[in-house]
């Protein structure tokens, strides 16, 4: 058996080391490990989009990850979008707009919609569809997650403009 | 005011039921990854299991020897499902479990396993008949008929009405088997106290499984805490503890360790339960007016080993016509077992009776609508179906963008219209609950039930917070234990029905107990009081808070425990629902593209319309997808399920479902029926309508659903 590795990452803002088998999917180690379950694993090939994490700003489904590929990583998942314990604006939308129904895939949507949003905060529809194509729910609910990840947007863009 | 009969609020005077309510007590949990799973379950020392599957379709195991695994690092337990000398009788069986400190180490050990098979010839076709009662199949080495005569019925005289008729079909349908794909897997976390079994099992039946434990493990049923805070999908098949389940349990007793056993998604997809195949020789006949006289049907498809198919008794499905015979087969194949799949047999029936019934109205030059609706007299509901087609025309511009099957415009993409109708119980199930009202005016309530992804939490907490006046904040709704008063399984629509029902009569009596003393502690008459806004009223004078109120209960406050279902009109029965669709079919490639479905639901009254119309768009893009794209494939020379993973076994993305209209049919009438279930009917429809609009727009029938390219591009190729 290969020798154990030390990871240093920083997850959700934290400086975070964990000991990893070099077999291991960063997924199992965000998991099992390290107890962030909000990682959620559907297929385990890059399919369905439940385990997508942000990996130095970019969203990655964290199942085709191994975790020693994670060493010096800017690592967020589910559990740090929140701003202290409020739901942050793409949480809210997917509340209020009833874009959740079992909750598996919600986390890697969240994800995948934060993702978008900060590479293009005024998305059309055509390219929300686009850009969570990668990301399957089955109860199913498309057609609110569309709404609510346009309402996550504009709720953003109201902000940013009340900030300035 | 209050009158001490149990009943819903009159119709337009209810504060929150059946507005638009957002998961206030789980969906924040979800959104913030939360939200505990079976599959998060992770206590101190917990070990992982990982199974050794038969990779053969039918085989008999010659050899096992799990020694090897033992001594693998890691290794902590193995199981064995199935030994030497045992017939194994589908790919993806299980044979062994293995526990270790972590997967990788119970997958080496899987790896370490020696077993060697003899492999027995198998059957996976499920709609080759004639090839099915030829075949030499062995089981136990007796010969194995593979056809099963899944009855044969008759109505009035089919011969005659045939011949009497203007108009005569005959045409082949069908749709393949699918399977469930919960986006979690089956599977529990086991642990023992003791003698206290602790199962988070990821299950529609948190009161039904206990006892499932029990049995195999030889522990009184009083011993197993079943837990179910949060489940990944079910849609009918997660009922049962199911052997891995047990397996789970044994392993973690033999150790003396936590034990988490998940199936892999392969595994879920070949063993986890599939929703039965069918395909049906039908002929159909109308009169000169298109009133269908006649139905004639042979239809046989798979069940798995049992060798069953679609039931005969939705056959013709929704219309009932004065002679009808109806016959099926039931093919026993080497694949995984059936389960219930969200409203069983009727969205394969609708999908083989209301296309044949389209490509009549085609035969006899009658537009698919009116010959709908010239034949609603035949149907369980026709006023309903009436009204609700006109709305969905209106909704769909039906009557502008209708043309005659294959005569819409030129050049490669074509559009279509169709529709179907669809039929569904929903009423009720058993259960209890227990609803607690303290001194400080919080109110809880217990159930034995679960939150399949419906909202159901949020549903209890509407009705309790409507029938206190109170905030749904002010509710606490406890559910996911065997250890709250029983509640029925979620399955057939009837949790909405069997859940508000007891939660609205526990409310009433334990309100009407407040109120008693008030009226005795104000001197005020009983029949003037009311709750609204946490006040309790006399007419439209404040009498005192709802807080100062529960205070007059005493420092216990009270218990109130509700039953149901009753007779006393909160719940009922029986709904329908039409739908409608418009796609685009790219002739060339043989793409079909969903441009818009509507869809009318009948649902009585309405407890959480934000959540009950999820579970309408949700059937919706189910149905697009066993319309489209979804199908277990069996390789006939291996036996295998060679798309059992999210690459291939197609399911709609974000883009591909078009645009989606909902609207519930809800006249006061409908409302005064009380509550009823729509988890279910809104699923049936879509696969025939959407089969509708594609032989309306390239002027030729899809035979089998899904209608793949390759399926769109050979009915074309025979056109």
């Amino acid at each position: 058996m290969a020798k154990k590795r030390i990871v240093s990452t920083t997850i959700n803002g934290d400086v975070t080391e964990f000991l990893c088998e070099p077999r291991q999917t960063l997924l199992e180690v965000l998991r099992d490990t390290l107890h962030l379950t909000g990682t959620k694993e559907g297929c385990g090939n890059g399919n369905c989009g439940s385990c997508t994490i942000s990996m130095n700003g970019r969203p990655v489904t964290s199942c085709l990850v191994l975790a020693v590929e994670a060493e010096g990583a800017d690592l967020r998942t589910i559990e740090g979008v929140a701003r202290g314990s409020a739901l942050d604006e793409v949480q809210q939308a997917f509340l209020e707009e009833a874009a959740l129904q079992c909750g598996i895939c919600t986390p890697g949507f969240i994800m995948q919609t934060e993702a978008l949003l900060a590479e293009n905060p005024d998305p059309t529809e055509e390219e929300v569809r686009f850009y969570l194509a990668g990301n399957l729910c089955r109860c199913t609910g498309y057609d609110k997650i569309v709404r609510a990840v346009l309402s996550a947007a504009r709720k953003r863009r109201m902000t940013a403009e009340a900030a300035k | 005011m209050a009158e001490r009969t149990i009943a819903w609020p009159k119709f337009g005077q209810a504060q929150i039921l059946g507005k638009d309510t957002p998961r206030v007590y789980d969906g924040a949990k979800k959104a913030l990854g939360l939200a505990k799973y079976a599959a998060d379950m992770n206590t101190p020392g917990t070990l992982f299991a990982r199974l050794l599957t038969s990779p053969h379709a039918h085989a008999i195991i010659k050899s096992l020897n799990v020694e090897p695994a033992k001594q693998v690092p890691g290794v902590k337990a193995v199981h064995v499902f199935r030994g030497v000398d045992t017939e194994v009788r589908w790919e993806g069986e299980l044979i062994v479990a293995v526990a270790a400190e972590r997967p990788e180490q119970a997958e080496d050990g899987l790896r370490a396993i020696a077993i060697e098979y003899e492999v027995l010839p198998h059957w996976v076709d499920d709609f080759d008949l004639a090839g099915a009662e030829a075949a030499k199949i062995t089981d136990k080495g007796e010969p194995l008929k593979l056809t099963k005569s899944q009855g044969n019925q008759k109505k009035g005289d089919v011969e005659a009405a045939l011949q009497e008729a203007k108009y005569v079909h005959k045409g082949t349908y069908g749709s393949a088997v699918i399977t469930h794909m919960c986006l979690e897997p089956h599977g529990s976390h086991c642990e023992w106290k003791g003698d206290q079994l602790i199962s988070h099992l990821s299950t529609q039946n948190v009161s039904g499984t206990a006892g499932q434990f029990a049995g195999p493990l030889g522990i009184e049923e009083a011993a197993v805490s079943i837990n179910c805070e949060f489940i990944g999908g079910g849609f009918g098949s997660k009922f049962a503890a199911d052997e891995w389940g047990i397996a789970c349990a044994q392993m973690a007793k033999e150790t003396g360790r936590p034990v988490r056993l998940m199936l892999d998604r392969g595994t879920e997809l070949k063993v986890a339960g599939n929703r039965p195949s069918s395909l049906a020789e039908v002929t159909v006949a109308c009169d000169a007016d298109g009133k269908i006289t006649a139905w004639d049907s042979n239809h046989w498809g798979t069940n798995g080993t049992g060798g069953g198919t679609v039931s005969l008794t939705v056959t013709p499905y929704v219309y009932d016509p004065p002679n009808r015979r109806r016959t099926a087969t039931g093919i026993v194949t080497h694949t995984g077992p059936q389960r219930a799949w969200r409203a069983p047999n009727h969205p394969q029936a609708c999908a083989y009776t209301q296309t044949a019934i389209d490509d009549l109205a085609a035969v006899a030059g009658i537009d698919s609508l009116s010959f709908v609706r010239k034949n609603l007299d035949i149907t369980g509901r026709p006023a309903v179906y009436a009204a609700q087609l006109d709305i969905a025309a209106k909704l769909m511009d039906w009557q502008a963008k209708w043309h005659p099957r294959g005569k819409g415009q030129n050049g490669s993409v074509k559009t279509g219209l169709g529709l179907a109708l669809h039929t569904w119980g929903g009423a009720a199930h058993a259960a209890t609950c227990l609803v607690k009202v303290h001194p400080d005016g919080t109110v809880e309530t217990f159930l034995g039930s679960q939150d399949i992804g419906t909202g159901i939490r949020t549903s209890i907490g509407v009705v309790a917070a409507e029938t206190f006046g109170i905030p749904m904040t002010s509710v606490r709704v406890h559910i996911g234990s065997n250890k709250y008063p029983k509640a029925g399984p979620s399955g057939g629509s009837t949790t909405i029905g069997g859940v508000s029902g007891p939660v609205r009569r526990a409310s009433q009596e334990a309100l009407w107990q407040v109120l008693d003393k008030v009226a005795a502690k104000h001197s005020v008459d009983f029949a003037t009081l009311a709750v609204k806004d946490s006040k309790v009223w006399s007419g439209d004078k404040e009498v005192c808070t709802w807080k100062q109120a529960c205070s007059l209960l005493g420092p216990m406050g009270i218990e109130v425990r509700g039953e149901g279902p009753k007779d006393d009109g909160l719940t009922s029965a029986q709904v329908g629902g039409v739908q409608m669709a418009e796609v685009e079919v790219d002739t060339e490639t043989g793409i079909v593209r969903m441009k818009k479905m509507v869809a009318i639901q009948d649902i009585g009254l309405v407890v959480n319309r934000l959540t009950a119309k999820s579970q309408v768009l949700g059937s919706l893009i189910m149905g697009i997808a066993y319309a489209l794209s979804e199908e277990r494939i069996m390789d006939p020379k291996t036996g295998r399920f060679i798309n059992a993973d999210l690459e291939n076994y197609k399911l709609p993305r974000i883009g591909d479902v078009g645009e989606l209209v909902v609207e519930f049919y809800e006249p006061e009438s409908e409302y005064s029926r009380g509550v009823i279930g729509i988890g279910e009917p809104p699923v049936i429809s879509p696969g025939a309508a959407i089969s509708n609009a594609v032989a309306n727009a390239i002027g030729v029938r899809v035979p089998i659903l899904p209608l793949t390219p390759k399926r769109v591009l050979d009915a074309m190729k025979g056109a």
